[in-house]
């Protein structure tokens, strides 16, 4: 249930990220969501896509700096209190969240949201438990 | 204006007497260079066994030049050349790579040095009723304790405050009257600059005269500190490997520094040809230490530039004028006034797994004050994807090339093959500092 998240550091300079999404463009992938953590000086762009192992094997023959990252991406009620609750049941595990996001579209009527953990099967494990939905590789391709 | 002599009689000595003297004190030395294993193996295949094989000064063309490097083989005892129980102090400053180097001093070798500072110090006019501030480094950096010792045996106040926290330093300037100040001219515009934001106009300070070393500048400069401050500024030269400040300052009549001529040898070369050259031609300074007993050096090749004045100064010292530092036969970084290497960050960039082995060290001003920005591109193989993981890696480059180098660096860090590929050290360096 795991997802793949692909990381590209990415040195404060104009443009790296217009290299990136165009390089993903002329392959045909689509960007399913994304996000940027910065810094003074570098930044780290976080992304699911639909393929990634190609995605991967693009952007490192290009230059950049790549990494894969299992992340959970988990469904949450779009109404108030709805990501307090599924955080609820992590706090209560004991289970530290390093980062979250948003995926661009939703394809219910739920957002869907990419959780780091230190621990992802744990997670999965215990948000399943819980009735949580946690969607899977093909969803995401196919959404 | 009248001139004033810490030691007349040594200060315009004549140029017989002084030769005389230059040649005893040159065979001495000499004799105290060969109890070092350095200089016993170098001299011996000069043909030189003992001190009285110097028969004139001419002789000094005999002893081959010492360098930086021989002084980092030699670390830490080849060029001690008395009992251990005999030094008193130690100074090292920091060699061309991680390997250190260090001079040794006797008491009588700080004693010495002590009554060169006063001869600068009364040069310029100043007495024992001055205020005298010392915002050079203390510790194994030679600039603050070098002055101190001499403020102090003059009898001036001395306000030992070290370099840094120019709010403090204001405020001492202003509460205890200080008139003399001792600095680095870009630390002297920093206060400058820093003057409107404390709210101390100048007019409740009592700056009467600032010695500024260490790092090379222009006579434009000097002007606009002069201007700035209505002070009159006198040049400072010297190294550790020569003691420290106190080689050669200027005297109030700022033509050139006068250069303790019997305390050192001073010879100016051709860098290239290592040909002895005449009055007013620039080339590398080199002096030999005349009365050093613990760490004598021969022909020392500073890798400073610079030329002898010709004529005779208006002060009546008969010891000859050094021009202003005009710049440097190596690669040596002057940063704050602290010397640095592009080889020392170079050999901690090379020990660090998670960046690459392409580098660039950018210097910039941030007001009037040196920048050193040193760009080091990630190792691919070991990116996680992690920012805290990146964090920690620059928090590491950084305490570990200020251990090097001394001063703390902005650490950026790169995409692999993003920073320019160099094939000498040269490029690696971005100098975009504006001149001072």
């Amino acid at each position: 249930m795991k997802i793949t998240q692909i990381s590209v550091f990415l040195e404060n300079r104009k443009g790296r990220l217009y290299g990136v999404c165009s390089l993903l463009g002329k392959n045909r992938i689509n960007i399913r969501a994304l996000t940027i953590a910065e810094t003074q000086d570098f930044g780290i762009l976080r992304m699911v896509v639909d393929k990634p192992e190609e995605t991967l094997k693009i952007l490192k023959k290009s230059g950049f700096v790549v990494h894969l990252t299992d992340i959970v991406a988990v469904e949450v009620e779009d109404k108030p209190g709805g990501l307090a609750g599924i955080l609820k049941i992590l706090f209560d595990n004991n289970l530290n969240v390093e980062y979250v996001y948003g995926f661009l579209e939703k394809f219910s009527d739920n957002a869907l949201l990419v959780m780091r953990f230190e621990e992802p099967d744990r997670a999965i494990e215990i948000l399943k438990k819980k009735k949580i939905r946690v969607v899977g590789k093909e969803e995401i391709t196919d959404l | 204006m009248e001139a004033y002599y810490w030691n007349k009689e040594l200060e315009t000595i004549d140029q017989a007497s002084l030769e005389d003297l230059q040649l005893k004190l040159l065979r001495d030395t000499v004799q105290a260079a060969l109890k070092t294993p350095f200089y016993r193996n170098r001299l011996k295949k000069a043909g030189i066994n003992s001190g009285d094989d110097i028969r004139s000064l001419q002789d000094l063309q005999r002893i081959p030049f010492t360098t930086k490097d021989d002084l980092r083989e030699g670390y830490p005892t080849g060029l001690l050349a008395v009992d251990l129980a005999e030094v008193v102090r130690i100074h090292t400053s920091s060699g061309t790579t991680g390997t250190p180097t260090v001079i040794y001093h006797t008491k009588e070798d700080l004693d010495n040095w002590t009554e060169l500072v006063c001869r600068c110090i009364v040069a310029t006019g100043a007495t024992r009723e001055d205020v005298f501030q010392n915002t050079m480094s203390y510790g194994l950096f030679t600039g603050g304790l070098g002055l101190h010792y001499g403020a102090e045996r003059l009898g001036m106040t001395v306000i030992p405050v070290g370099s840094g926290n120019t709010r403090r330093q204001i405020q001492l300037m202003k509460d205890f009257k200080t008139t003399v100040i001792h600095a680095t001219p870009s630390y002297m515009l920093h206060i400058y600059s820093k003057l409107n934001e404390f709210k101390i106009p100048l007019n409740e300070l009592f700056l009467k005269k600032a010695y500024l070393g260490a790092e090379p500048y222009s006579e434009n400069t000097r002007r606009k500190i002069e201007e700035f401050f209505h002070i009159d500024v006198y040049n400072s030269y010297g190294l550790s490997e020569m003691n420290g400040p106190g080689v050669s300052f200027e005297c109030i009549h700022k033509c050139g520094m006068h250069t303790w001529e019997d305390s050192y040898l001073l010879e100016i070369i051709d860098p290239k040809t290592t040909r002895t050259l005449s009055e007013e031609h620039e080339g590398e300074i080199v002096l030999t230490n005349l009365r050093r007993r613990a760490t004598p050096l021969l022909r020392y090749r500073t890798r400073d530039l610079a030329f002898i004045h010709k004529g005779k100064c208006k002060c009546k010292r008969t010891h000859r004028r050094l021009s202003r530092i005009t710049g440097r036969t190596d690669d040596m970084l002057i940063i704050n006034g602290v010397n640095v290497y592009p080889s020392q960050i170079e050999e901690v960039i090379m020990r660090i797994p998670q960046v690459g082995t392409n580098y660039q060290i950018c210097l910039e001003k941030d007001g009037t004050l040196d920048k050193i920005i040193v760009k080091v591109e990630i190792y691919s193989k070991l990116f996680t994807g992690d920012i805290r993981q990146l964090d920690t890696l620059k928090a590491k480059i950084n305490e570990e090339l200020r251990a090097a180098i001394i001063i703390s660096p902005i650490v950026e860090l790169h995409e692999p093959g993003s920073l320019p590929v160099s094939e000498g050290k040269a490029k690696r360096v971005v100098d975009s500092r504006t001149k001072l």
